[in-house]
C-alpha cells in the first residue's frame, strides 16, 4: 500500500510536469503551424490512453478505434457544418452533391448541447452493443481483432457510399467556426489546442484513478485469466466492456478535436490502416503503463511528420520496422527497458503493483489454449 | 433464370477465390493460431511471381502454369523465414502477431513498390482461358472456372496432405496435443515450420490466381486479407470444411446482395450478417469440441 | 491539483479569440474573414529567388498517378530556371507528399504556406485533396493550382484549374456519343466525389436528349470484383457504357468485360480516367479500341507537343509516357509564370488580378485563363486507345471550349447545382 502511494504521488508529478510542458513551454516555443501539429498530435494520444486501457490492462486488442474516433469527428462536424450554415441553411457540400436538403438524422445537431452529449455518448452507446455482444458470447482474442478490422473497414465503406449525406471520401471540412469562435483567428486555434491538452491531462489522471482502484486490479485480473474472474463470481464480459467503452469515448472525443483543430475528417481517417495506426504508438511507448502509450504516440505522429517530409517511402520501412522490432522483442514497449528515464517513466506508470511484473502480462492473456480451437470456447 | 444462373456463378466465383486465400488461413490461423496481415502481401508475391514468369517463358500458358508450382514455393519460403526469424517466439501471443505481420506486410509492399514500381502490372490470360463457355445462354468466363477448379483442387489436395501424408498425421497430432505429439517423437518445430509453408504456400497460388482477375500491384493482398480471416471465422476455426461451406456462402450472400443494392451496401450486408450469425453460433459453422477449458 | 490549477490558466488564457461576426467582416465567405484576420502572407522575394511548392502524394495508392504530375511540374520549373525564372528570379522548389490522404495535404499545404512561406503550391489530385486543401488556401489567401480534370461545381478565388471541368470533358463525351446515334447509357463508377457527380450531370444530360439511362452502378474504390456489376451490364444490353472508374479497378473492370464477350464493337465504353499511364496497367488487349475523353493525348501533331514530349522522354527515360495531367500540371506552371510576369509580383492579390486572359501556347493548344472562374479554355478530346497503347484522337470539339464549372450555359443542368 505504502508503494501504491509513493507511485501515485510520482504520477501526479508526471502530470504536473506533462501540464507545464503541454500548457506553458509548446505554447511558447512553437509557431502556429507546429502547435497545430502538437495538437493533432494530442488528439491521437488521447486515444492511446483509452487503448491503453482496454489493450494493456484488458487485453483487448482494439482494432478498430478508428470508429469511434470517426463518430466523435463526424458529430463533431455536423454540427459545425450547420452552425456555419446559419439556423435554417444548407451546408454547401449538400447543396452540391446531396438533395438540397438538410437530411433529418443531421438535425439534432443543429443544436450544440446535443453534439456535445452526443460525441461521448453515441461512441458508447455503439461500444456497449458490441461489446456486449462480443463479450457475452465469449467471442474473444483473435476474433474480436478481426472483427473489429472488418468493423471499421464497413464504416468507412458507409461513409463513402452514402455521399449524399456524409460527403463520401472528401469527408466534412471547410469549417469557419466553433461554437461561434472564429476558427480562422490564430489566438482561437490556439485555445483549441489548449482545450485538447487540457482534455488530455484530465482523461489521464481519471484513467490513472481508474486503473489503482479496484475496478482496475478487476480488468487486469480478466485480461489475465478470464475463467478465475468468473469462478469467483464476476462477469467478465461487464468489466471488459466497461473498458471497451472508455476507450470508445475517449477515441470519440479525440475524434471530435481532430476534426476542429485539423479542419477535415474524412473516410481516409476512419478506416482498418488509421484503426491499426492508432495502435503503435502504445505498442512502442509501453501499452500497460499511463504515460506510455501518450509519449509514444505523440513520438512516433512527431517521427511520421518530419521523417515523410524528407523520405516519404522511408517513412513506410520505419513505421513497418517499429510494428516488427517492438512488439516481437520489446512487447513491455520502451517504458519496460530498465535504466534512464523511460525506466523511471515505467516505474511511475507501470509497476505500481507489488504482483509480478506486467510488462509481459498481454503475453498471458491468450496464453492458454492458443494452438487450437480454444479461442472461442463453446458453451460453458 | 439466365440472371439467376449468372449471379450463382458469380457468387460462386467470389467465392472461390475466396477459398483459395481464406485455405492458407485454416493452416496458419484456424490450427497455429497466427493472425498473419501478411497474408495478403504473400498473395501480392505469388501475383508478381507470375508476372515475371511471363518474361522467363513467352508462351502465357506454359507461363502461367509454371508460375502455380514457383509462386507456392516463394509465398511458402517467404512464410518459413517470417516463422523461423519472428513468429516462433510469438506462439504464446497470437493478438500480437497481428502486429508484427503488419509490420512485415508493410514493409514487404514498399519493396514492391520499389522492385517493380508503383503502377500496376498486368498478366494477359494464356489463349485457353480468355472468352467463355456458354451454359444455358449464360456466358461463363474461362479464367473464372479456372480459379474456381484451381481452388477445389486446392482443397482436395490439402484435405490429402493432411489425411494420408505423415506430414498431415504430424500437423494434427501437433496441433491436437503439442506435449504429447513431442513425447511421441514428432518433431513439433519443424512441424511447425511446415504447416506455416503449406499455408502461405496456398497464398501465393491465390495470387497466381487473382493476376487472372484484376490487375497486380503493391496492395493487391490487402483488399482480400480481411475477408478472408472473416471466412475462417465464420467457417469454424482449422476446419476445411467449414472454411469451403462459409467461402461459397459468404460468396453468394455477397453477390445477391449485391445485386439487389449496390457493392458498398452489399460488403457492409455480408458484415453486418456475419457478426449477426456469430451471435448464433460463435464457433462458426463447423464445432470441434475440445477438452481445453482456457 | 496541479491538473486543477493548470485547468483554470489555461482556460484563462483562452478566451481572447474573435467570435463571428465580431470583427468587421461578415464571415460569409473564407477569404474575406482571412484577409482580416489570418492572411498574413510570409513570401520573401526580396532575394533572387522566389519559392513555390509541388505538393503531390509521393506514397500510397495514388502515388502512382500523382509522381507523374511531379516529374512534369519539376521538368517545367527546370525548363523555366534554365531560361532565367520568373521576373529574374530562379524558382526555389520545396516538395511535400500528400502521402494519399486528404488529411495530409491539408497539412502539408499549411507547411508550405506557413511554414515555407511559398508563393504558390501546384498539386493535388483526388477531389477530396482538393476539398481538404481549399480552406487552407483560402484561409490563409495563398495560391494553389489545380492540374486534373474534376467534377466542376467549383470556383475558388485561391485556386486556379488548370484541368477540365465537366463541359469540357464529360459534356463533349455526350455529344460525341449523341452523333454516334447512341441512344442508352450504362454508368459505372468508383464510389466518390467525381463519379457521382459526373453521373448526375450525364443523367440531367441523358434526360434533356433522349437518352436512356439503363443502370448506375458504384464500386468501393480498389474493389476488384466486377462479375455482377459486368452481369448487370451485360443485361441491360445499352449502347454504350460511360465508366467513371478510378485506379485499380478499371483493371479488374476491362478483363472482366473482356471475359464475358463484350467489345468495342458490341459496346463500347468510354472512359474518363484513363491516360496513355493507365493503359500499361490495364493490358493493352483488354481496353485497345475503347475510347477515352480527354484534353491532350500524347500522340497530338503540333511541334509544341512534339517538343514537350520529346524533352519529357529525354529527360525521364524514352518508355516514359505523357497524359493528360501530367500536360495540365506542365502548363499550369507556366500560366503562374506568365500571370506573375503580367502583374511584375508575386503576391496573390496581384496574380489574381492580373490572372484574366493570360495565355500560354501548351502542348494541348492555346489556353487562356479565365480571370472569372479561374478554369482555362480547352479543347476537347476523344481518343481511341491504339495498337501501341497510345490515345489517337477520334473526335475534336475544334476549338478551346470556354470553361463553366457550374454548367451555367446549358439549359438543362439547371437545378443541378441546387441552391
Amino acid at each position: 500500500m505504502k508503494l501504491l502511494t509513493s507511485s501515485s504521488t510520482r504520477v501526479w508529478i508526471g502530470l504536473a510536469v506533462l501540464a507545464v510542458l503541454l500548457l506553458g513551454v509548446a505554447p511558447a516555443l512553437l509557431s502556429d503551424f507546429r502547435l497545430g501539429l502538437l495538437g493533432k498530435y494530442l488528439c491521437f494520444a488521447i486515444v492511446a490512453v483509452g487503448i491503453g486501457l482496454a489493450w494493456g490492462r484488458g487485453g483487448m486488442l482494439t482494432l478498430g478505434q478508428g470508429v469511434f474516433f470517426g463518430l466523435g469527428g463526424y458529430v463533431m462536424a455536423m454540427h459545425m457544418k450547420l452552425d456555419d450554415a446559419g439556423p435554417s441553411g444548407v451546408p454547401d457540400f449538400l447543396q452540391l452533391y446531396g438533395s438540397g436538403q438538410v437530411p433529418g438524422w443531421w438535425e439534432p445537431f443543429r443544436s450544440g448541447v446535443v453534439t456535445l452529449l452526443a460525441i461521448p455518448l453515441v461512441p458508447a452507446v455503439l461500444a456497449v452493443v458490441l461489446g456486449l455482444a462480443t463479450f457475452k458470447r465469449k467471442v474473444r482474442g483473435a476474433y474480436f481483432a478481426i472483427l473489429s478490422q472488418a468493423l471499421a473497414a464497413a464504416f468507412a465503406i458507409l461513409l463513402i457510399g452514402n455521399q449524399a449525406t456524409t460527403g463520401g471520401t472528401n469527408g466534412l471540412n471547410g469549417f469557419r467556426s466553433f461554437f461561434g469562435y472564429d476558427l480562422s483567428d490564430p489566438a482561437n486555434r490556439q485555445m483549441v489546442y489548449f482545450l485538447i491538452a487540457i482534455v488530455l491531462l484530465v482523461m489521464m489522471a481519471l484513467t490513472w484513478q481508474l486503473m489503482t482502484s479496484r475496478y482496475g486490479e478487476l480488468l487486469v485480473a480478466c485480461r489475465d485469466s478470464e475463467e478465475r474472474v468468473r469462478f469467483l463470481g464476476y462477469d467478465p464480459a461487464n468489466v471488459k466492456t466497461v473498458a471497451y467503452v472508455i476507450a470508445a469515448v475517449m477515441a470519440g472525443i479525440a475524434g471530435a478535436l481532430f476534426t476542429v483543430i485539423v479542419g477535415i475528417i474524412s473516410p481516409a481517417d476512419v478506416g482498418i490502416v488509421p484503426s491499426i495506426g492508432m495502435l503503435i504508438g502504445v505498442a512502442i511507448g509501453g501499452r500497460t503503463t499511463l504515460f506510455g502509450p501518450v509519449l509514444g504516440t505523440i513520438a512516433v505522429a512527431w517521427l511520421e511528420t518530419s521523417l515523410s517530409e524528407s523520405f516519404p517511402s522511408f517513412w513506410v520501412y520505419f513505421q513497418g520496422a517499429l510494428f516488427m522490432l517492438v512488439v516481437a522483442f520489446l512487447p513491455g514497449g520502451l517504458a519496460s527497458l530498465g535504466g534512464g528515464l523511460t525506466g523511471l517513466r515505467d516505474r511511475l506508470a507501470g509497476r505500481h503493483r507489488s504482483g509480478p511484473p506486467d510488462p509481459g502480462g498481454p503475453v498471458a492473456a491468450d496464453a492458454p489454449g492458443v494452438s487450437d480451437a480454444a479461442m472461442v470456447k463453446g458453451p460453458a | 433464370m439466365e440472371t439467376l444462373i449468372s449471379q450463382v456463378f458469380a457468387g460462386l466465383s467470389v467465392g472461390s477465390i475466396l477459398l483459395l486465400i481464406a485455405l492458407g488461413l485454416v493452416l496458419t490461423f484456424g490450427q497455429m493460431g497466427v493472425i498473419n496481415m501478411a497474408q495478403g502481401e504473400f498473395i501480392m508475391a505469388g501475383a508478381y511471381t507470375a508476372y515475371v514468369m511471363q518474361f522467363v517463358f513467352t508462351n502465357p500458358g506454359v507461363s502461367l502454369l509454371i508460375s502455380l508450382p514457383v509462386a507456392f514455393a516463394l509465398a511458402g519460403l517467404l512464410g518459413v523465414v517470417l516463422e523461423a526469424t519472428l513468429l516462433r517466439r510469438m506462439y504464446d501471443r497470437p493478438l500480437d502477431t497481428l502486429l508484427v505481420t503488419w509490420g512485415v506486410a508493410l514493409i514487404l509492399q514498399q519493396v514492391a513498390r520499389d522492385v517493380f514500381g508503383a503502377p500496376n502490372v498486368d498478366v494477359p490470360a494464356p489463349s485457353f482461358l480468355s472468352g467463355s463457355v456458354s451454359f444455358f445462354g449464360v456466358a461463363l468466363p474461362l479464367s473464372r472456372l479456372f480459379i474456381l477448379a484451381l481452388s477445389l483442387a486446392a482443397v482436395i489436395g490439402l484435405t490429402l496432405v493432411l489425411v494420408r501424408t505423415s506430414l498431415g498425421r504430424r500437423i494434427r497430432a501437433t496441433v491436437q496435443n503439442r506435449p504429447l505429439a513431442e513425447t511421441s517423437g514428432i518433431s513439433t518445430r519443424s512441424t511447425d515450420r511446415m504447416t506455416f509453408f503449406l499455408g502461405s504456400g496456398l497464398a501465393g497460388i491465390a495470387g497466381v490466381a487473382l493476376s487472372q482477375v484484376g490487375s497486380i500491384g503493391p496492395t493487391l493482398g490487402t483488399n482480400y486479407v480481411i475477408d478472408a480471416f472473416l471466412v475462417v471465422v465464420v467457417g469454424g476455426i482449422g476446419q476445411i470444411k467449414g472454411a469451403v461451406i462459409a467461402a461459397f456462402a459468404l460468396g453468394l450472400l455477397r453477390a445477391g446482395f449485391e445485386y439487389e443494392t449496390s457493392a458498398s451496401i452489399a460488403k457492409v450486408l455480408v458484415f453486418v450478417a456475419i457478426v449477426i450469425f456469430l451471435q448464433v453460433r460463435p464457433q462458426g459453422i463447423v464445432n470441434v469440441r475440445t477438452r481445453s477449458l482456457a | 491539483m496541479a491538473v486543477a490549477t493548470l485547468l483554470t490558466a489555461g482556460l484563462a488564457l483562452t478566451a481572447c479569440g474573435s467570435k463571428v461576426g465580431e470583427s468587421a467582416s461578415s464571415g460569409s465567405a473564407g477569404a474575406t474573414v482571412a484577409a482580416t484576420s489570418a492572411g498574413k502572407s510570409c513570401v520573401d522575394t526580396s532575394g533572387s529567388t522566389v519559392k513555390i511548392g509541388f505538393l503531390n502524394s509521393l506514397s500510397g495508392t495514388m502515388a502512382i498517378s500523382e509522381k507523374t504530375v511531379h516529374d512534369s511540374l519539376q521538368m517545367a520549373a527546370d525548363e523555366i530556371n534554365a531560361a532565367g525564372g520568373v521576373n529574374g528570379k530562379q524558382l526555389d522548389v520545396i516538395s511535400e507528399d500528400g502521402a494519399s490522404e486528404p488529411t495530409t495535404f491539408a497539412e502539408k499545404a499549411q507547411k508550405l504556406i506557413q511554414a515555407d512561406c511559398v508563393a504558390a503550391v501546384f498539386g493535388g489530385w483526388t477531389s477530396a485533396s482538393r476539398k481538404a486543401m481549399l480552406p487552407v488556401f483560402e484561409g490563409n489567401n495563398s495560391l494553389l493550382f489545380y492540374p486534373v480534370q474534376y467534377e466542376g461545381l467549383e470556383a475558388s478565388k485561391n485556386i486556379f484549374y488548370t484541368g477540365a471541368t465537366t463541359n469540357q470533358q464529360i459534356v463533349p463525351a455526350l455529344d460525341y456519343l449523341k452523333e454516334m446515334g447512341v441512344k442508352s447509357l450504362f454508368l459505372v463508377g468508383s464510389d466518390y466525389v467525381f463519379p457521382r457527380t459526373a453521373n448526375k450531370i450525364i443523367k440531367a444530360y441523358a434526360a434533356a436528349n433522349g437518352m436512356e439511362i439503363k443502370g448506375e452502378e458504384y464500386t468501393p474504390l480498389g474493389d476488384t470484383e466486377f462479375s455482377t456489376i459486368v452481369n448487370k451490364v451485360q443485361s441491360a444490353d445499352a449502347d454504350a457504357v460511360f465508366n467513371t472508374l478510378n485506379g485499380d479497378s478499371n483493371v479488374a473492370f476491362f478483363k472482366q468485360y473482356k471475359s464475358v464477350g463484350l467489345t468495342p464493337e458490341s459496346m463500347p465504353v468510354v472512359s474518363v480516367s484513363i491516360a496513355e499511364e493507365e493503359v500499361g496497367g490495364i493490358g493493352l488487349d483488354n481496353v485497345q479500341g475503347q475510347l477515352a475523353a480527354w484534353n491532350y493525348f500524347e500522340t497530338i501533331d503540333t511541334p509544341t507537343n512534339k517538343k514537350f514530349v520529346e524533352a519529357f522522354k529525354a529527360k525521364y527515360g524514352q518508355d516514359r509516357v505523357t497524359s493528360d495531367p501530367m500536360e495540365a500540371a506542365y502548363t499550369s506552371l507556366y500560366l503562374w509564370k506568365a500571370m506573375a510576369e503580367k502583374a511584375k509580383a508575386f503576391d496573390t492579390a496581384s496574380i489574381q488580378g492580373a490572372a484574366d486572359g493570360v495565355t500560354f501556347d501548351a502542348p494541348e493548344g492555346t489556353v487562356t485563363v479565365d480571370g472569372e472562374n479561374h478554369h482555362i479554355s480547352k479543347t476537347a478530346l476523344i481518343g481511341k486507345i491504339g495498337p501501341d497503347g497510345l490515345l489517337y484522337t477520334e473526335w475534336s470539339s475544334g476549338q478551346p471550349i470556354e470553361p463553366d464549372p457550374f454548367l451555367t450555359g446549358y439549359p438543362w443542368a439547371q437545378g443541378l447545382a441546387s441552391n
